[in-house]
């Protein structure tokens, strides 16, 4: 479709905003935020919305039992693409809750003996606010800073770790750039110090091999719809051996161990313990095949455009993810443009405000770079097809843009940027 | 975030992109903005003798809305004399784009490049019959 030809549609209907009311659905290239659900998932669950719509907690019948063993194989199917045992794992609502139940919990429930914690400042803001909200009630937290490939540095990890430490909180892999954390180092270094490891791997369970064993992983969070699940559905991992306690956020009939009361979500639990075994079968294949469009995609970006910077490392990092900084070509404006494609500029939950990404900024990424950057994310359902025309799309955007910058013409006349003396406003 | 109509007709068809010759003794520069907030404008004016704006030119480093607040605010200077041109607020800008409250400071960054390369013309004029003498 021309650009003219998408201006006529979006704009024929006063109430027509860019990505409504076009006839074909824009291009899904935002695989971080969030993902479809697989319709063999969806298939599983929908017989505990209706005739198998027990409660699973109900002890004296068919329809709890039936319930009961729903949730309990999804129980064990979580557990088994993290190599743990299928009671160390506990249903939350997402990752968000996963994330504030492992650190809020450790923390209230140590308190009287040690009261610091650690963290990365590229975590994800419902990790760095839970740290708020502890530092608020008295705690001591370090936010360690990262290497500019986005990678915690192990020796100021060490560095960081005192007798007072309760816990080491990092995550696998960063939602905005998908990098890899060395966590197999981090947890023998937590275990030697005699700490716990958390780590939030709502981005990386069906991506990279996790095993709480061999990684010291004493406890991990989980989401649903990161990988084809449901949404509303996550689970926390908590160690058995040795045993770590938790104060529970939330109280009730003492579900989930204590740790975490509510009535289980059958149909939901069901979805996520599918959505771990297709993703645990499939991850193999599917990490080829995502890396061979990442790399089509890459590759046919740097051919055709000068000035496009990877953020964050692409050795250590999922093969679905991308984070480009388009110089000198602001990112929403881009994104405007390329509204065939369903792309985000910084994260999704900072986007709607004006300030550049602070994963960006802490990699040192500069501001005026940070604001040119896009997040490109691919995933099971992405085609070469859909590859090639986002290149294309973006290629010709980018293109139009630079030619309407007076920041790519400055860069082409010679001048350097960072020498003019620009007003802040 | 929902563009309006009239900011997306800015942004697909941008109205007077381009450059002048900076060097011109009639023509007057504004670059105003920083990169590191996001956007960065630059509008130049082409003056004649009795003071008319002959031609406008602009090129926006921005969103969609700095794109459009640009592309507008030289529509709107062209033909206009330097004196009428400087009076264009910004809420002006704003209003005829229905910029929602987040995107007030594009049309506030416009008007600060029209008032910019009307300055950048004056003092050209100003210090030209000196240099003369």
């Amino acid at each position: 479709m021309t650009t003219q030809a998408r201006v006529a549609n979006t704009t024929e209907k006063s109430d027509a905003a860019p990505g409504r009311n076009r006839p074909t659905r824009p291009i899904y290239l935002d695989y971080q935020a969030t993902t479809p659900m697989d319709p063999r998932v969806l298939e599983t669950m929908i017989p505990y919305f209706t005739e198998k719509f027990g409660n699973p907690h109900s002890r004296s019948h068919t329809y709890g039992w039936e319930a009961e063993e729903a949730v309990e194989k999804a129980r064990a199917q979580v557990a088994h693409i993290i190599g743990a045992d299928e009671r160390e794992v506990i249903f939350t609502s997402g990752a968000t809750e996963s994330n504030n139940l492992a650190l809020k919990g450790v923390a209230h429930f140590y308190k009287d003996r040690k009261n610091h914690l650690v963290t990365l400042v590229t975590e994800h803001k419902c990790v760095l606010d839970s740290m708020r909200h502890l530092e608020e009630e008295g705690f001591q937290v370090t936010y360690l800073p990262v290497k500019q490939d986005g990678l915690v540095d192990l020796a100021e990890l060490e560095a960081a770790i005192t007798d007072k430490t309760v816990i080491v909180s990092i995550m696998a892999v960063n939602n905005e750039i998908g990098v890899i954390q060395p966590l197999a180092e981090i947890g023998k270094l937590c275990r030697k110090k005699g700490v716990f490891f958390h780590t939030d791997c709502a981005q990386a369970v069906g991506k990279i091999p996790l095993d709480v064993e061999a990684m010291n992983i004493d406890l991990m969070s989980i989401s649903g719809h990161k990988i084809y699940g449901p949404k509303g559905i996550g689970a926390l991992y908590v160690r058995r051996k040795p045993r770590i306690r938790l104060q529970a956020l939330i109280t009730g009939g003492g579900q989930e161990r204590g740790m975490r009361s509510g009535t289980l979500p059958t149909p939901l639990c069901v979805g996520l313990g599918e959505a771990c075994e297709i993703a645990e079968r499939e991850m193999p294949e599917e990490s080829k095949r995502l890396t061979k469009l990442r790399d089509r995609f890459y590759n046919a970006i740097k051919a055709k455009l000068p000035e496009v910077y990877l953020n964050g490392s692409l050795e250590h990092r999922i093969p679905g993810n991308l984070n480009l900084s388009f110089a000198y070509v602001e990112g929403e404006s881009l994104i405007l443009g390329i509204n065939d494609l369903s792309v985000s500029s910084g994260s999704a939950c900072t986007s709607a405000s004006l300030e550049p990404s602070y994963v960006l900024r802490a990699l040192g990424v500069d501001e005026a770079m940070a604001h040119t950057s896009l997040r490109i994310g691919f995933g099971r359902f992405t085609t070469e097809d859909e590859v090639d025309r986002a290149v294309q799309d973006i290629v010709e955007h980018v293109t139009k843009l630079r030619e309407m910058s007076p920041l790519w013409e400055m860069f082409q006349d010679g001048v350097d940027i960072k020498s003019i003396q620009w007003a802040a406003h | 975030m929902a563009y309006s109509e009239k900011v997306i007709d800015h942004y697909n068809n941008p109205r007077n992109v381009g450059s002048l010759d900076k060097g011109a003794e009639d023509v007057g520069t504004g670059l105003v903005g920083a990169p590191a907030c996001g956007d960065v404008m630059k509008l130049q004016i082409k003056v004649s003798a009795d003071g008319i704006i002959q031609d406008a030119k602009f090129k926006t480093f921005g969103c969609g809305s700095a794109i459009a607040s640009s592309s507008l605010a030289t529509e709107w200077i062209k033909g206009k004399s330097i004196d009428q041109a400087e009076t264009i607020k910004n809420t002006e800008i704003a209003q005829h784009l229905a910029l929602p409250p987040v995107k007030i400071h594009c049309s506030v960054l416009a008007e600060d490049a029209i008032k910019a390369a009307i300055a950048d013309y004056r003092a050209k004029a100003g210090a030209k019959p000196k240099a003369a003498e």
